[in-house]
């Protein structure tokens, strides 16, 4: 096996060592009946160019070569070659958790950069290390809010990404922590006034998601003169990181809860992505996950530690302020390398071309289709409302390589035949031009359509 | 250094300062396309919702960028450099060709929410590498949507109490051995259980009385590592797990130690009903600096509905599709499917491996464990003379007598070109030097840490000082964490 690096002779020299006849004596331990004595029964052992092979295989069969216009949580963004260059170096790559703070200086000191960064584009005062992703992020940041508040009802915008509002149903459920919904308005933005309705003086957090699950910008001051009246915090999830450059950041929010994927992460079938906490400097030590201080060493000279450790499992154990123990360190080196090479001006002009590329895709859709909730802002996506079921529409676009908006009935059956659209840096004029074509035509043919079980096709 | 030491000579590295102390307006890294749509007013398109500055964002230039990290690297420890001891942590050799398959077009660009029509190629690595890993550990069925090993323990837990809720009685209590990792109280916190300890005998493992006694019909787990934090297998495995089957709670196992048992011995076949895995351990994806990890669970029969969504099944067409209509399910963890790219590097170690290459992998780190246990035997105190697997705990009771304690000489292990091993761990060895080796070490590499470590012991006797102040050789010596914690600076201001 070409990865163990012993000859039978150092194993015997070993064995011999250790005063064992055979390497089976080591596993005495295990009761016989239980131990295996067969080959698992998986593949064999395959050569490297095998290996390549089998996922070349895959990914052909992958969506290799489509040219796409969904976002929903998850952007394709250009990802600058310097990244995989820098993150490959095993200094990075096989390294542990930097406990060991003199010997972990460069993952230390990459952190308390990330951690700058995200203030800066946040405009919250203290970020941490990193979260699984925007999902748990999310969950983890209203639990915080929890924590407080000491009060236990959250009320939650039906316009956060769908799969965020899965997650904290899941995590809410054993902590006694009953969620209410607010929906959204004819300007898809969460509906105010059901919004005031809703939250009370039981309301530990508001959780609202800007822009939105629909692309739309919410009203951050108004939810949060709502929330705060109450009494309750303002918690905002950020799932397109890319629209910092552009958009104002929630800076009435109490935490926000941030999903890092579009800074230089690669789309990868969903993960491993990079969620993130950042709130205000009073609330740092109810946060959970891992935070990066700067101090000096017995000489004076500055060095980085991982520090206000009294928070997490390892010494609180059942009363930590979450059972999270890894953060998503290698994906934070990626943002942090992509947001160090956009920096001050390259965010904002990269945001601007999306703005500008959703704009324009927006304005050649509203020709052929309804675009909702055009009258409120939004960043890199839009709705656009077909006659035609777009599971149909998509089936089609797919036979032209293009993988249309992401059908919105499976979270929202009352928006009926939608779909969200997104438009990235990466999407060109032309793609836009005959995606807009096909539902164009698709639009015009609604009445003659061919024989096919869409749905069953473009799942 | 009192002996020179065979591993490591110290040399020159690079001094760098914070990104943000090299930016200056104008500088520019990137580089965008000519815009081939109209140009558009922002003010106009967002109004008030108009972000006019990004505050102290860095501007700086490629080249900087790139020496400015390169620099960074070289003051990190890492496997690529050498052994890296930490017990539980299992460092092993990362594979580079798990890298170089994660990043190929159609795998490292799919879209989570591209049809599935065209998504045949990731659904087929989800389900390969589901019933490899259902195979290696004689479960029935397994998600892979955990984000780490402690998501998946939450994962677990509320399966557990999935299971027990409909049987009619969540039950209250969770059972965890003093020797757990501070994950699984933390977890079962999580999922609102209350948390017994259990104490462990003088062998180091479970003691069954104490467990005959406190297993209720209100336990709803037990929450065991095995081998366990000492790396002892717990031979009584199936007693135990008949005691708490007899009262109808579960076995829950803490895969941390997975690596140790991988092609020996199946965890579903001595009695285990639910377990996690961390496929960062156990299958050689990059730890990263801390992350990402994966945290797999696998489970009994009994368990399947549970399963949080979406499943992935087979269509009739033989084509693959996620199934999302499941009533019991404990519902979603994570968004989408879970950590991805790690499951296709398991995939990969899985491959490169095979049912041979596995199960000698098993054994090389047993033997590797064992040969290091032999080794420092006599120089430092083990406290428990029980067998161990893949990794081995002794303690720092002698050199406590010169007052050098656990953490002390793992930081003068530093200057011999080795990390330290894991200190203060588990908890019931006062001072604890909890080291494993992994199958990733030459004989020769073993042999440079055993001569190190009883170096440092003779230091221990003769200088105890030089291990006090230690280390020596690195670009900061220890660092100040009182202060760092009592007045956190937790990121960087301009002029500050």
């Amino acid at each position: 096996m070409r990865y163990l690096p012993k000859s039978p002779a150092d194993r015997e020299a070993i064995l011999r060592a250790i005063g064992v006849r055979s390497v089976d004596d080591l596993f005495a331990p295990i009761p016989a009946e239980y131990r295996l004595n067969r080959d698992l029964k998986i593949p064999r052992q395959m050569a490297e160019s095998e290996i390549v092979d089998f996922f070349k295989q895959r990914s052909r069969e992958n969506g290799d070569g489509y040219t796409s216009f969904l976002g929903a949580g998850a952007y394709l963004h250009y990802r600058p070659v310097i990244i995989d260059s820098l993150i490959s170096r095993g200094e990075f790559l096989t390294a542990y958790t930097p406990y060991q703070a003199e010997i972990s200086q460069g993952t230390l000191q990459s952190i308390f950069e990330f951690q700058t960064m995200i203030c800066e584009l946040t405009g919250m005062e203290v970020a941490n290390a990193s979260m699984y992703d925007g999902s748990t992020a999310a969950a983890e940041a209203v639990m915080m809010a929890v924590r407080l508040t000491g009060r236990r009802s959250v009320v939650v915008a039906r316009s956060l990404h769908p799969e965020y509002r899965e997650v904290l149903a899941t995590y809410a459920t054993h902590q006694g922590m009953p969620l209410a919904i607010a929906g959204y308005g004819e300007n898809g933005r969460v509906n105010l006034r059901e919004l005031e309705k809703t939250v009370n003086s039981e309301t530990a957090a508001v959780l609202v998601q800007s822009p939105n699950f629909f692309g739309t910008i919410e009203d951050i001051a108004a939810v949060a003169e709502i929330a705060h009246r109450n009494g309750a915090m303002l918690v905002v999830s950020i799932a397109e990181a890319v629209s910092l450059g552009i958009v104002e950041p929630p800076r009435e929010a109490d935490v926000i809860a941030m999903e890092a994927q579009s800074f230089g992460v690669p789309l990868g079938f969903g993960g491993p992505y990079c969620g993130v906490i950042a709130t205000r400097e009073k609330f740092v030590r109810q946060m959970p996950g891992r935070l990066v201080g700067q101090t000096v060493d017995k000489q004076g000279k500055r060095g980085f530690v991982l520090t206000l450790a009294t928070r997490e499992q390892h010494i609180r154990r059942e009363k930590a302020t979450s059972n999270i123990c890894t953060n998503q360190a290698l994906v934070a080196l990626m943002v942090n390398i992509f947001m160090t090479v956009y920096g001050k001006v390259g965010l904002k002009e990269l945001a601007k071309q999306n703005l500008a590329k959703t704009a324009y895709a927006a304005g050649q859709f509203a020709k052929h289709g309804k675009v909702l909730f055009g009258q409120s802002p939004r960043f890199n996506e839009f709705i656009v409302e077909t006659s035609e079921d777009p599971y149909a529409i998509n089936s089609r676009l797919l036979g032209h390589k293009i993988v249309g908006g992401f059908p919105l009935k499976k979270f929202y059956p009352e928006l009926g035949n939608a779909a969200l659209w997104c438009c990235t840096e990466m999407t060109t004029r032309s793609a836009i031009d005959t995606a807009v074509g096909l539902v164009a035509e698709s639009e015009r043919s609604v009445n003659a359509p061919e024989e096919v079980d869409a749905e069953e096709v473009a799942r | 250094m009192k002996h020179p030491t065979p591993k490591a000579t110290r040399h020159v590295n690079q001094n760098e300062g914070l990104i943000f102390e090299k930016s200056s307006a104008g500088k520019a890294a990137w580089k965008l396309p000519p815009l081939d749509v109209p140009e558009v007013d922002t003010t106009k398109l967002l109004g008030s919702a108009e972000r006019k500055d990004l505050g102290q964002m860095p501007e700086v230039s490629e080249i900087e960028i790139i020496r400015h990290f390169t620099r960074l690297s070289t003051w990190n420890y890492a496997i690529d450099l050498g052994m890296y001891p930490l017990g539980s942590c299992t460092m092993k050799y990362n594979p580079r060709v798990n890298e170089a398959v994660a990043r190929v077009e159609g795998i490292a660009n799919g879209h989570p929410y591209q049809p599935e029509k065209i998504s045949q190629g990731a659904l087929r690595i989800m389900q390969t590498l589901s019933e490899a890993l259902i195979e290696i550990t004689g479960m029935d069925a397994i998600t892979l949507q955990p984000a780490a090993g402690a998501h998946g323990e939450m994962t677990g837990l509320l399966m557990v109490r999935a299971y027990h809720h409909a049987k009619g009685n969540p039950r209250k209590k969770i059972l965890i051995p003093d020797s757990a990792h501070g994950t699984n109280p933390a977890t079962a916190a999580m999922v609102n259980y209350a948390v017994e300890n259990l104490k462990s005998d003088s062998r180091g493992m479970v003691d069954l009385a104490a467990l005959e006694a406190q297993m209720t019909e209100e336990v709803a787990a037990l929450m065991l590592t095995n081998p366990n934090t000492l790396g002892v297998f717990e031979q009584d495995i199936h007693k135990i797990a008949d005691i708490l089957h007899a009262k109808g709670g579960l076995l829950y196992m803490d895969g941390a130690n997975m690596n140790a048992l991988v092609g020996k011995v199946r965890p579903g076949d001595f009695g285990v009903d639910v377990m996690h895995l961390n496929l960062h351990k156990t299958f050689s994806t990059p730890h990263g600096g801390g992350g990402p990890g994966s945290g797999p669970v696998a489970i009994k029969k009994a368990l399947e509905p549970f399963l949080p969504i979406p499943v992935v099944v087979a269509r009739p067409d033989n084509t693959l599709g996620f199934d999302y209509n499941r009533p019991q399910s404990v519902g979603r963890v994570r968004s989408f499917y879970g950590n991805f790219g790690m499951f296709v590097r398991a995939l990969a170690y899985i491959q490169a491996n095979g049912p041979d290459g596995l199960r000698q992998t098993t054994e090389d780190a047993v033997l590797n464990a064992n040969y290091i246990r032999k080794g420092l035997e006599g120089t430092y105190d083990l406290p428990y003379s029980t067998p161990t697997m893949h990794e081995v705990v002794f303690s720092d009771k002698v050199q406590a007598k010169k007052g050098v304690r656990t953490m002390d000489i793992a930081k003068r292990l530093i200057d011999y070109g080795f990390h330290p091993y894991t200190t203060a761990f588990p908890l019931i060895v006062p001072g604890a030097l909890m080291i494993e080796p992994t199958e990733s070490e030459s004989k020769e590499e073993m042999d440079l840490f055993v001569e190190a470590m009883k170096s440092i012991a003779e230091e221990v006797e003769e200088d105890p000082q030089t291990v006090l102040d230690a280390p020596h050789s690195t670009r900061v010596s220890r660092l100040d964490e009182t202060m760092a914690a009592r007045k956190p600076v937790l990121r960087w201001k301009s002029g500050a």
